[in-house]
């Protein structure tokens, strides 16, 4: 049978230590074992990016990587940036702007685009355009997405 | 009432739960004692199963149980379906044929179920998956549409004599006596293929029987949480108060997750009650491409007959539509087709012959548009060769034959997808045409940028498309509305939400309707156990059928305050208003008595009520329209293309939109920026791609292009507002919309851009490859 692994690994800020098998993906270790559900699955093949997390504050793919990967790191995911009574400003920029229908790639993309504003502050569309092109929306055909970066980032500025 | 929320620009009450990833959607389900389940899908798209051997499935440890078609005995039957077949009319033929729990015989399309693997954990479970022998005896696939019908072709099902799932034709007038007549007869055929819905969350269902307490709860990632329930109860020979069906925040859904019965349905109930655990199945996405239904593909042999004014004469076209290996959605889809080919225009000799073909593919059932864009491709191409043929403007043209604002309600006199008489209630078509043609500044592309451009040496096109979409059909839906003791309003309906903004589009209604704030509305959708009268979220119906009945519910409410409040302030119910969650005498604001009081007075714990009286401050009521109601758009885009890599790219895109009363207009906008997505989606990038085998050759995302953020433009959106006579708020769908006139204005402006190559785009989805292969047919 399979082996199991502890591993330690600090999730929001909070450090857990868990037994693992390793073939077990990040996005189940997070979902299932931990009881994140927000960090969303949508192909399991690195392709539409509603896994998206942060890694050592970096997004990668959660149904890409093992939770045995991730031992000794830091691993942000939406529950992170805020609660329905205090919203992270990016989250309400979506809010506002209707950035989501559904809301099922919705994590994926704050996890994206939270670095992305860090570090372009002031994008313009088509940059913002380009940071998301690895998350798929089908419901908003992304253009109240693009506005809600748009008022987020103005409201930095301001 | 005054109007003070409805046509608001609302925020959604239900985005900070979703934005901080706290809303509860199927996969986040986890009971104690929860299986896994996972399926052993065929392979191969026809095949004959000789043996099939589990017991080293059974074997492997956490395996909890291990199910074939022959384990399920007097259990296994074909899936009710999905609609009602077509009343006993006269040269219609249609046999039924559903899908079922797993093959017994035989596989009909590839990812048809052979076996269930039941499991404590996901992983175990497809590693068991993989410990199942099975034999399969290849057949023949039949896959082109022609081939299918030829005398000799293989059988999708052995117990008819041919491939022909329906055939049925209808017409109006006489379009022989008006080819006759014509100056011109357009005659092309055109070719429309397959597309997924592609919801970014896949399919999935949590089972679970508790045998204590004799219930069973499924939470199901379905459009049409009432008919499952009652459904499944009445197959499994419960009551069906003993079931609860919950369609919780859905990722999605498309049309695809309307599709009654997935065979996951039947087989996670059936399972549960038999083991009285838990059971979970989440569909991924390879499967998706191959369990989950799809759309679009139809060959028709079209044309239209007209003066050389260009004045419509008459449409004929004979077409083959592909329903894949089961029918369970009757005609719906090919009947839209027909409903639209004749698109916004006034036709008066029509005549078609349709013929329903089924393949060893997988099942066909609606996709956002449900056969309507099909029908305005035929409409639109036809019209836009003619308009070339006799030298007459494209808009110009349009013009010509556009039904006027004076004709409705409009007749068309052929039967539509409900088996009625298709009527179009009202419309200004003109002016939503002159809108989009005013926007995207039609006049001065023509004649001044464009030809600017193309010495320049650039291949930009303009394409510029009039539509209708029939929406807001019946059969009804209901709601029930209730004020709560501390004064707020709670409203349970029985469609469900996959994105569409419910929870606050239908509590504007209601706070208009009772003077309250809509954030002070709760609204519950999607669950059987707070509402179980109803049909479902599909065919751009919310807005109309539901929102109706709950505003009729809200009003029943609202009648039922002013009876209770004129005995408590002691004052005639015409004095009495509603303001912020109070009743008042008018004008006087000190004479007042809260909701939440009111409602407590009106359900006493103790003493005696009137006869007739109705406890509380509550009103349950329905809406089911006399026909659908019918909305209309034009859409209106200018492209760039490269004749040598082929790539594209849309300059401007704008769609005006008549869908009637507005509710939220920034959901209608997300809703329509949505729908354009998928249309263009559907016009260049993407198809699913089957072999002369029935193999799903792009059964990934990774090849099946679902369009990213550079892909789809920024889409202006404009208005036009005819209100439908057929309900009492005067709304029209819009989900659709956006979807149906895309790929034959895309064609449009292709053609327009490579002016130079003479091309005919007859056929969708068009690719980068194929652009390339119809260009190097035609030098310039």
């Amino acid at each position: 049978m399979s082996d199991q692994y502890t591993i330690s690994v600090s999730i929001n800020g909070t450090q857990y230590e868990r037994t693992v098998e390793p073939r077990l993906l990040l996005s189940d270790f997070l979902r299932h074992d931990l009881g994140l559900t927000g960090t969303h699955v949508g192909c399991e093949h690195g392709v539409c990016g509603a896994c998206t997390v942060l890694l050592d504050g970096v997004p990668v793919r959660s149904c890409l990587m093992f939770a045995v990967q991730v031992d000794g790191h830091e691993v942000t995911t939406v529950e992170a940036l805020g609660t329905p009574d205090d919203l992270h400003p990016l989250q309400e920029a979506f809010r506002e702007a209707h950035g989501a229908q559904c809301g099922f790639c919705t994590p994926g993309l704050l996890l994206t685009l939270v670095p992305f504003l860090e570090e372009n502050p002031d994008p313009t569309e088509h940059e913002i355009r380009d940071a998301i092109a690895g998350n798929l929306c089908r419901c908003t055909g992304y253009q109240h997405i693009v506005d809600a970066v748009k008022l987020a980032s103005a409201r930095r500025k301001a | 009432m005054t109007k003070k929320y409805v046509g608001q620009r609302m925020t959604r009450t239900e985005d900070p739960r979703l934005l901080t990833g706290q809303a509860l959607f199927v996969d986040d389900v986890q009971i104690p004692g929860m299986l896994y389940a996972a399926f052993l899908r065929s392979d191969y798209a026809h095949a004959l199963l000789k043996s099939i051997d589990v017991s080293a499935a059974w074997e492997r440890p956490g395996v909890v149980a291990v199910y074939t078609a022959e384990d399920m005995g007097d259990d296994w039957q074909p899936s009710p379906p999905n609609v009602s077949p077509p009343p006993g009319m006269e040269g219609v033929t249609f046999n039924s044929r559903t899908p079922v729990p797993l093959v017994r015989d035989k596989v009909r399309h590839a990812g048809e179920s052979l076996a269930m693997v039941l499991a404590e954990s996901r992983y175990i479970a497809e590693d068991a998956v993989e410990d199942i022998w099975v034999e399969l005896e290849p057949l023949d696939a039949v896959v082109d549409l022609e081939k299918a019908l030829e005398p000799g072709a293989p059988l999708v099902h052995d117990d008819l004599d041919s491939n022909l799932a329906a055939h049925l034709a209808q017409g109006k007038g006489d379009y022989e006596a008006a080819r006759e007549q014509a100056d011109l007869v357009v005659k092309r055929r055109i070719v429309i293929d397959r597309g997924a819905a592609g919801a970014m969350e896949n399919r999935g269902i949590v089972a679970h029987w508790d045998r204590k307490s004799q219930h069973l709860t499924v939470w199901d990632t379905t459009q049409s949480p009432i008919p499952i329930r009652n459904g499944l109860a009445a197959m499994f020979g419960l009551s069906s108060h003993q079931v609860r069906v919950i369609a919780p925040f859905v990722g999605g859904a498309f049309g695809p997750k309307i599709m009654m019965y997935y065979p996951e349905e039947v087989l996670l109930t059936w399972a549960t009650l038999k083991l009285g655990r838990p059971i979970k199945w989440i569909e991924d996405r390879r499967e998706n491409f191959y369990a989950t239904t799809q759309e679009r593909s139809q060959i028709h042999d079209a044309e239209m007959a007209l003066t050389k004014e260009g004045r419509i004469l008459g449409i004929r076209h004979e077409f083959l539509h592909d329903t894949g290996a089961y029918d369970p959605y009757g005609l719906t889809i090919p009947l839209n087709t027909q409903s639209h080919s004749m698109g916004a225009y006034d036709v008066p000799n029509y005549y078609s012959d349709l013929k329903v073909v089924f393949t060893n593919k997988t099942i066909v059932t609606p996709v956002r548009g449900a056969g309507r864009p099909q029908g305005i491709f035929l409409a639109e191409r036809l019209l836009d060769i003619a308009a070339r043929e006799l030298g007459i403007d494209r808009v110009e043209i349009r013009k010509r034959n556009l039904i006027p604002p004076d004709a409705f309600p409009y007749e068309h006199k052929i039967i539509d997808q409900a088996f009625s008489p298709l009527v179009y209630d009202s419309g200004n078509y003109l002016a939503t045409l002159e809108k989009a043609a005013a926007t995207i500044g039609y006049r001065d592309f023509v004649e001044k940028e464009q030809p600017r451009l193309r010495a320049e040496g650039k291949h930009v096109g303009l394409g510029i498309v009039p539509f209708v979409e029939t929406t807001g059909v019946g059969p009804y839906e209901g709601a029930r509305v209730t004020v709560e003791t501390d004064g707020r309003v709670s409203v349970a309906t029985g469609v469900g939400t996959q994105g569409q903004g419910h929870f606050t589009s239908f509590a504007q209604i209601v706070a208009d309707q009772l003077g309250v704030s809509p954030r002070d509305v709760h609204m519950v959708t999607g669950d059987t156990a707070e509402f179980h009268w109803g049909t479902g979220t599909f065919a751009s119906r919310g807005a109309v059928v539901a929102a109706n009945a709950i505003n009729a519910a809200a009003l029943g409410v609202r009648k039922k305050i002013f009876k209770q409040a004129s005995k408590v302030l002691d004052v005639p119910e015409e004095d009495l208003e509603l303001v912020d969650g109070h009743v008042r005498i008018a004008d006087i604001p000190q004479k007042s008595i809260g909701l939440g009081e009111l409602a407590v007075l009106a359900n006493p714990l103790r003493g005696a009520v009137e006869p007739g009286t109705e406890p509380g401050l509550e009103s349950t009521d329905y809406f089911g329209p006399q026909y659908g109601a019918t909305a209309n758009g034009a859409h209106a885009l200018i492209l760039e293309v490269d004749p040598e890599t082929m790539m594209i790219e849309i300059k401007r895109y704008v769609a005006v939109e008549d869908c009637g009363t507005v509710l939220n207009p920034l959901i209608l906008e997300g809703q329509i920026h949505g729908a354009v997505a998928l249309g263009i989606a559907n016009s260049y990038y993407e198809q699913l791609i089957y072999d002369e085998n029935g193999q799903l050759l792009n059964a990934s995302l990774a090849d099946y292009l679902i369009p990213t953020a550079t892909e789809i433009p920024v889409i202006e959106i404009d208005h036009e507002e005819t209100l439908s006579p057929l309900n009492p708020l005067g709304s029209k769908g819009a989900g659709e919309a956006g979807t149906i006139p895309v790929p034959a204005a895309f064609a449009q402006a292709l053609e327009d851009a490579l002016y130079d190559y003479g091309l005919e785009i007859l056929e969708m989805p068009m690719s980068p490859n194929k652009l390339f292969e119809l260009l190097h047919g035609h030098d310039a």
